[in-house]
């Protein structure tokens, strides 16, 4: 096998798992984490120039590029951010040197698993592959080894065991349904070969693998009634885990199931996926959104912000046609961006005033105007407001749900009005008015946290056409 | 396909189904203990029977992973750590056995009545094993919502595992079954050996899942 920008992705952070495992010294390691993570960057964005062959294991196509692309950039800026954050971390002394080690390796076999499973051809690697993600980020979650973090750690392994095993029943029956068609053996599990003949697969078998597949993979994505686990494992991990979490591997866990309601939609007799997503889509946002009010835990709040984008996200997808999958498209960008950016200040913000409550956190813009005015503008743009990138998301999935089900469309604008004013409400306190909490400066790296911001700031006012198209092709193909 | 073959791959998997039933029923971690062993092993048959059938030899090597793994090393490892945290009290029902089993006997209707419907192309023996393994992973379910205990929640995961791997043995020819039985005895040995009852324990004096509800995050 002749090397390529396909095998670089999970080269590159295998490696360097290995390396920041057995490497002292969190400085040196902290470095070396953000150089993986930049060149696994750079190979990523090579995908572009030069397309590898796709094999019966590995594929690159334009739906997952733009995921790939996207998972390895906000894992480079997380590794940026996580570098301060856990300088600060060692200096109090709620991690050791040995644990940094151990969360270092783990980050990197977390970028290898998203990566591996956004590249796999096969639908049993990919479930391997998030498989892996999920233990990798259960082990992060429960590394402060405080109570809550072990509670979180635990929730989150027993919710995430079960959807993961439900996805794998839902898996096994694809197989089921292909194998008359292709015949036994590896080709029926193939990604490209089942997309051929998908319409000729058994519709009922189909229909209930992916019921389970979308309760399974839904665990993941943090679907309304299977959330449970993500605003602990949120709020009491590390805050780069959060924002990797929130950023990056719902995204993944949503790839999975999309290529699912590729194979679904190709098959004329199956159940049109559709009404289901847009359905837990839109539960998921109306919940998430009224939860936001009760939130006294800063992480916990964004956490909920994010079960509802995803809702959004889901719903958008579920809606499909060219419009719609090109809003959901833009909208999971935006919010990656959004999402993690937030969660860069929040971190730093935790770490100055040495607590996650809400109120005992205030005033943020006068004691920390750098921080505090990064997070206004953070949340400005993912309650949605003109002129950033997550108000033309929002904007286009509820003008394309307009035209086919107004009253849907009028039921996804009060989820996201509700929202708006729960973030706001919690904003106010904690940015503006009397400061609360100590106010020594903060030493953060800010570089990460306003790159996004700019980036979801451009995307508001100006999207490169190449960009449009880009997305556009990919708005296609996901029919 | 004679008759033998599918009367003994029927016995099997049915037995299966018949252990994860016991497992319900059983108030005392020793006990439940004991039944786990004895599910992997009929689960280990089942799938060296199937390896046999199939002519698959790498199927084998699942039996043996079931066997050496889940019938002996788990329960004797999950063995110690009960007597090391002395909570060989009884198991604590969220609901009663009655309804426990009434429940259970529902689930297994409801996965027959679905696999048995949606497969009716599919090769017989094949649908069986489907209509047994949804079962199983249903029973398995069952068992972790009506458990408070965090090692019976364990075992209920393990067994729900082990109805998985029965689908994908029975799945003819479904390529990657020992990867996936691989990562999920790497994802249950990290979980039950290692760190996380040990750090249950060491932080939580109780394994009791319910007392680990007192954190909501949003008190105090």
């Amino acid at each position: 096998m002749t090397f390529d920008a396909l095998i670089g992705v999970l080269l590159i952070p295998a490696v360097s798992a290995a390396l920041l495992a057995v490497l002292p010294g969190y400085k040196l390691t902290a470095r070396l984490n953000v150089l993986a993570a930049l060149l696994t960057f750079t190979t990523a964005v090579s995908l572009f120039a030069v397309e590898p062959r796709s094999g019966s294991y590995l594929l690159v196509d334009d739906l997952n590029k733009v995921f790939i692309v996207l998972t390895t950039f906000v894992g480079l800026t997380t590794a940026v951010f996580s570098a301060s954050y856990i300088g600060h971390e060692i200096e109090i002394g709620r991690l050791t040197p040995r644990s940094v080690r151990f969360y270092h390796a783990m980050y990197q076999t977390l970028m290898f698993a998203m990566n591996l499973a956004l590249i796999a051809n096969n639908i049993g690697l990919m479930w391997v592959a998030i498989e892996l993600a999920t233990l990798t980020t259960v082990l992060m979650v429960g590394i402060y080894r405080t109570h809550e973090a072990l509670e979180a750690a635990w929730k989150y392994f027993i919710l995430g065991s079960v959807g993961i095993a439900l996805a794998l029943f839902g898996t096994i029956l694809v197989y089921m349904a292909a194998r008359p068609v292709i015949g036994e053996g590896l080709y029926a599990m193939v990604w490209t070969v089942l997309i051929t003949k998908a319409a000729r697969f058994d519709p009922a078998l189909l229909n209930v693998a992916f019921v389970f597949l979308l309760l399974g993979y839904g665990t993941k994505v943090g679907l309304a009634p299977l959330h449970a686990w993500l605003p602990d494992a949120h709020a009491e991990g590390p805050t780069p885990i959060s924002a990797v979490l929130s950023g990056l591997l719902l995204n993944v866990a949503l790839y999975a199931l999309l290529r699912f309601k590729m194979l679904l939609a190709l098959n004329p007799g199956a159940i049109a996926p559709g009404p289901l997503m847009v359905t837990l889509g839109l539960i998921s946002c109306l919940f998430a959104a009224f939860m936001l009010y009760r939130r006294r835990d800063i992480k916990r709040l964004f956490a909920y912000s994010s079960i509802e984008h995803m809702g959004i996200i889901v719903f958008a997808f579920g809606m499909g046609g060219p419009l719609a999958n090109f809003a959901g498209l833009l909208h999971m960008t935006m919010h990656s961006l959004t999402k993690s950016a937030i969660f860069f200040a929040v971190g730093h913000i935790s770490q100055v005033k040495g607590t996650q409550k809400i109120a005992d956190i205030g005033g943020l813009t006068v004691t920390h105007p750098v921080l505090g005015w990064g997070l206004v503008l953070g949340v400005v743009a993912i309650a949605g407001l003109p002129p950033l990138g997550i108000f033309m998301s929002e904007f286009l999935v509820v003008s394309s749900t307009f035209a086919r089900e107004p009253w849907l469309a009028i039921v996804l604008v009060l989820a996201i009005l509700v929202a708006l004013g729960g973030l706001f409400l919690r904003l106010n306190t904690v940015a503006f008015g009397e400061p609360r909490g100590p106010a020594a400066p903060a030493e953060a790296s800010y570089v990460p946290m306003f790159a996004h911001l700019a980036l979801v700031f451009m995307a508001g006012i100006y999207m490169p056409p190449a960009l449009v198209a880009g997305f556009e092709n990919v708005a296609r193909l996901l029919g | 396909m004679g008759t033998l073959t599918f009367d003994v791959a029927h016995l099997l998997a049915g037995s299966l189904v018949l252990v994860s039933v016991m497992m319900l029923y059983q108030d005392r971690l020793y006990a439940l203990l004991n039944v786990y062993a004895l599910h992997a092993l009929v689960l280990a048959a089942s799938v060296a029977w199937q390896a046999f059938v199939q002519d698959a030899p790498h199927l084998y090597v699942t039996a043996a992973i079931a066997l050496i793994f889940k019938a002996v090393i788990i329960p004797v490892a999950l063995h110690r750590i009960i007597v090391r945290l002395g909570i060989h009290r009884q198991i604590e029902n969220v609901v009663g056995v009655g309804p426990t089993m009434l429940l259970g006997m529902g689930l297994v209707a409801l996965s027959m009545v679905v696999m048995l419907r949606v497969t009716t192309e599919a090769d017989p023996l094949a649908r069986e094993d489907l209509a047994f393994a949804l079962s199983v992973v249903l029973l398995g379910l069952l068992m972790m919502v009506t458990r408070r205990n965090a090692v019976s929640q364990v075992v209920g995961f393990m067994s729900l595992e082990n109805g998985l791997v029965l689908a994908a043995t029975g799945a003819k020819g479904m390529p990657l079954v020992v990867e996936i039985s691989v990562a999920f005895s790497v994802l249950i040995a990290f979980i039950v050996i290692g760190i996380f009852l040990f750090r249950i324990r060491e932080r939580f004096d109780t394994v009791d899942v319910q007392a680990l509800d007192r954190f909501r995050g949003e008190r105090g």
